[in-house]
């Protein structure tokens, strides 16, 4: 199989290292090769944060060639903006429809209220999911990074059975139910 | 069983399991993980030293006396370390000693780029480096079988991406090392005369551990298209199979001392080679050593930064690199920054009112050279701001702050402060005592009160020290308490000879700090007047919100410091509004 190669990108805090642990995790247990590389700068909160995610026969790269990347997972949409330079031509971007303001140090300009917009007429397949709201309707705000998830198993070729076990054997006992609404609530949502 | 592991947690697994009985270290991004992961294992005695050079000289005893030790640092750790580093290897080794040192190409979390690979050069030790997790956990343990072959301490480098890429590591068990006893032998440890007689079989050994290159399994030709020839390791390796997988690879495991008779015959099959190495031409240099000239290196990659997959395929088959379009259209940026109400806007929203020349250090704190605060004028390194501000007093300048959080105090700001006691140099030092290592992920270190592996241990009582190093005039303040922080600076600075303020406040990421029951402010619309001199301290909590100042109650922790700036006392606490 093709190295299938997915971008997770959010801020600091949204749980985008955690989603892509879960994603390699489960790739793992579905018989790929994986590497999961992941950048965070010093900043310990707010900071722009986003990991790669590759699986397939044998992955050597921890990182995906820019141009290469089959689907970007958006924690935020400023964040969707800045990878989607990564995604390939008629890749697909799953984008949380969610706004988390940078703190700025003496920059004034506003944040992009066309970010969605800007990617459709590049040409990407983007899929905006309201998964914050969702995430606040099932209990927690913080569980968007699952509803984005699964939003991306849609697509892919790992069987729900491996993810249910992978997630009973990483997240803990007391979250897990939460994180399992989470993530059919995002698997409901259609692909496009 | 197959596991996802970092590069960290499996060079710390693969350790563990080679028997390793001692290990200690400073933190440092990207090597910090190591010895975190090591102090989880009951049969590791692994504790954080005041600095690396420490922590090596600790390892160093340990390994004379009979333990398996692993000493880790980032690449700047290794520069403080360097004095044992070059001088053990005249001794050698007598259990296993590794010393697990991080290399930073991009600087993600460091002020320099530097290839530490020549340090093992200069040191005449063998030098081991792994392309990913799976390996770094093989190859850890033939890092301890070939130090007690050799009877050398074996430098492990690593870099960012492969401390932080997580990849399939299949865990083994661990195989216990005896101790080995300790043969006391003046003759190979100490004084001049005796180094002079060490010196030539130190090149003996280097002699021996360039045959031992020749057949190390480590060292790994690929063979493919005959037409094209690489000599590659590491991460930058994994490019170079990701761009170009139809090539012949020589991949190189050991990187000091090179298998020069195996490379020659390598080189010699191609027209020319690729060296695609990261950071500087280290094997290019070496190569040309061996008189191998058929070869494309640094010419085509660059030593700048970190290299991709992308900037390999350019240097190898002229590809060129897509555009990032999120920099033409200029993406507000992330930018680091101090939490909401951390004790270092106090004292540097005081710096920058009092105008005064600021040499800055190590840690979070760094931030305070970015605006609103513009209040830290220098950083270097660990420990520098108060030797650095003890020369721009002799220099001429006058009122120069020093500031210094607690754990890089610790580290190497302590000799400096003596120093400048000793030599009565009239410059305040301002100790930031948040009671933790902040930007490293909050590290016990021995100010705090407790060892690496959680146990109650004596915290330094600074205030006692600093006063017996000579230092006569030292005050405490709350930094969230502006007026004190300004009364205390300026009382330093008016002191004639070294003075010392301890600005004390946890962090507040700090478990029982965040636990902490807040009350958070709030702006009275009708009261403010729009003077903005809440925003002097730059909190992420005070934002704009039509057209006034507006706290997030989210993310306000209580600390009064805008209420204190602000002239009509707009700004109250929940409850009272």
């Amino acid at each position: 199989m093709a190295v299938t190669n997915v971008l997770i990108a959010g801020v600091g805090g949204q749980g985008a290292i955690l989603a892509s642990e879960l994603l390699a995790l489960a790739a793992i247990a579905a018989g790929h090769d994986v590497k999961q590389g992941e950048f965070h700068g010093v900043a310990q909160r707010g900071g722009a944060v986003f990991s790669h995610v590759r699986f397939g026969d044998r992955v050597y790269s921890p990182m995906a060639r820019r141009g290469d990347v089959d689907f970007l997972l958006a924690l935020e949409k400023l964040e969707a903006l800045r990878y989607a330079h990564f995604v390939r031509k008629g890749g697909t971007i799953i984008v949380n429809d969610h706004t988390v303001e940078p703190i700025r140090v003496g920059d004034t300009r506003p944040y992009p209220d066309d970010a969605i917009e800007s990617l459709e007429s590049r040409g990407f397949d983007v899929v905006a999911v309201k998964a914050t709201e969702k995430a606040i309707e099932i209990g927690n705000h913080r569980a968007a990074n699952v509803v984005l998830l699964g939003t991306l198993a849609g697509s892919l070729d790992i069987p729900d059975e491996v993810w249910d076990e992978t997630f009973k054997a990483r997240i803990p006992e007391k979250l897990l139910s939460l994180n399992q609404q989470a993530f059919s609530a995002g698997r409901q949502i259609p692909k496009r | 069983m197959k596991r996802l592991m970092s590069g960290n947690e499996a060079i710390a697994r693969g350790a563990w399991e080679a028997g390793v009985l001692f290990a200690a270290g400073y933190p440092g991004t990207p090597s910090t993980e190591v010895l975190e992961r090591l102090a989880g294992y009951d049969e590791v005695d692994a504790h954080w030293s005041t600095n690396e050079k420490v922590a090596f000289d600790e390892g160093v005893g340990a390994a004379l006396g009979g333990a398996r030790t692993m000493v880790t640092m980032k690449h700047v750790g290794l520069n403080v370390a360097a004095d044992p580093f070059m001088v053990f290897p005249y001794a050698g080794t007598n259990a296993g000693f590794v010393a697990l040192v991080a290399d930073d190409p991009g600087m993600y979390s460091s002020q320099n780029e530097q290839d530490s690979r020549y340090f093992a050069k200069i040191a005449k030790v063998p030098l081991l480096e792994p392309a990913d997790a799976a390996e770094a956990y093989e190859m850890v343990k033939t890092a301890f079988e070939l130090s007690e072959r050799f009877e050398t301490p074996l430098m492990f480098r690593t870099t960012t991406r492969l401390a932080h890429t997580r990849g399939i590591v299949e865990p083994g068990d661990r195989v216990e090392a005896p101790r080995k006893p300790f043969s006391r032998k003046a003759s190979q440890y100490a004084i001049p005369v005796y180094a002079r007689f060490r010196r030539p079989e130190l090149e003996a050994k280097l002699e021996r551990l360039r045959e031992f290159a020749e057949e190390f399994e480590g060292n790994i030709i690929e063979d493919g298209d005959a037409s094209v020839g690489i000599v590659s390791h590491g991460i930058p390796y994994q490019y170079v199979k990701e761009v170009m997988p139809e090539a012949s690879v020589f991949k190189l495991g050991m990187i000091y001392p090179l298998p020069a008779a195996r490379l020659r015959e390598f080189c010699a099959r191609f027209e020319t080679v690729f060296v695609v190495e990261e950071s500087e031409g280290f094997i290019e240099g070496e190569l040309a050593g061996m008189g191998i000239t058929n070869v494309i290196g640094k010419e085509r990659f660059t030593n700048i930064g970190e290299l991709s997959a992308d900037l390999v395929a350019a240097g190898l088959k002229g590809d060129s690199v897509p555009a990032d379009f999120a920099q033409e259209l200029n993406i507000l940026p992330r930018p680091p920054v101090l939490c909401a109400g951390c004790a270092h806007r106090g004292v540097f929203t005081t710096l920058k009112k009092l105008g005064v020349l600021v040499t800055g250090d190590i840690g979070c704190y760094t931030l305070g050279c970015l605006p609103p605060f513009d209040a830290m004028h220098t950083t270097f390194c660990m420990g520098a701001s108060i030797g650095n501000a003890s020369g721009f007093t002799r220099a001429g300048e006058k009122q120069v702050v020093a500031v210094i959080g607690d754990s890089t105090f610790l580290h190497s700001g302590l000799s400096s402060l003596v120093s400048a006691a000793y030599n009565q140099v009239p410059t305040t030092t301002i100790l930031l005592d948040n009671g933790t290592t902040g930007m490293t992920g909050h590290q016990e270190h021995p100010g705090t009160g407790h060892t690496l592996k959680g146990a109650p241990a004596p915290a330094v009582d600074y205030e006692t020290l600093i006063r017996a190093v000579g230092v006569q005039h030292v005050e405490v303040v709350d930094p969230w308490d502006l007026e004190a922080t300004e009364r205390a600076i300026t009382a330093g600075l008016a002191h004639d000879g070294p003075a010392v303020v301890i600005a004390q406040r946890h962090c507040n990421l700090l478990p029982e700090e965040k636990a902490r029951e807040k009350t958070p402010y709030a702006v009275v619309p009708e009261d403010c007047i729009v003077c903005e001199d809440c925003f002097m301290t730059g909190c992420p909590a005070l934002v704009w919100e039509d057209d006034l100042p507006y706290i997030r109650d989210w993310e306000c922790v209580g600390c009064s410091m805008c209420a204190q700036l602000c002239p009509v006392d707009a700004i109250v606490l929940t409850g009272e509004v």
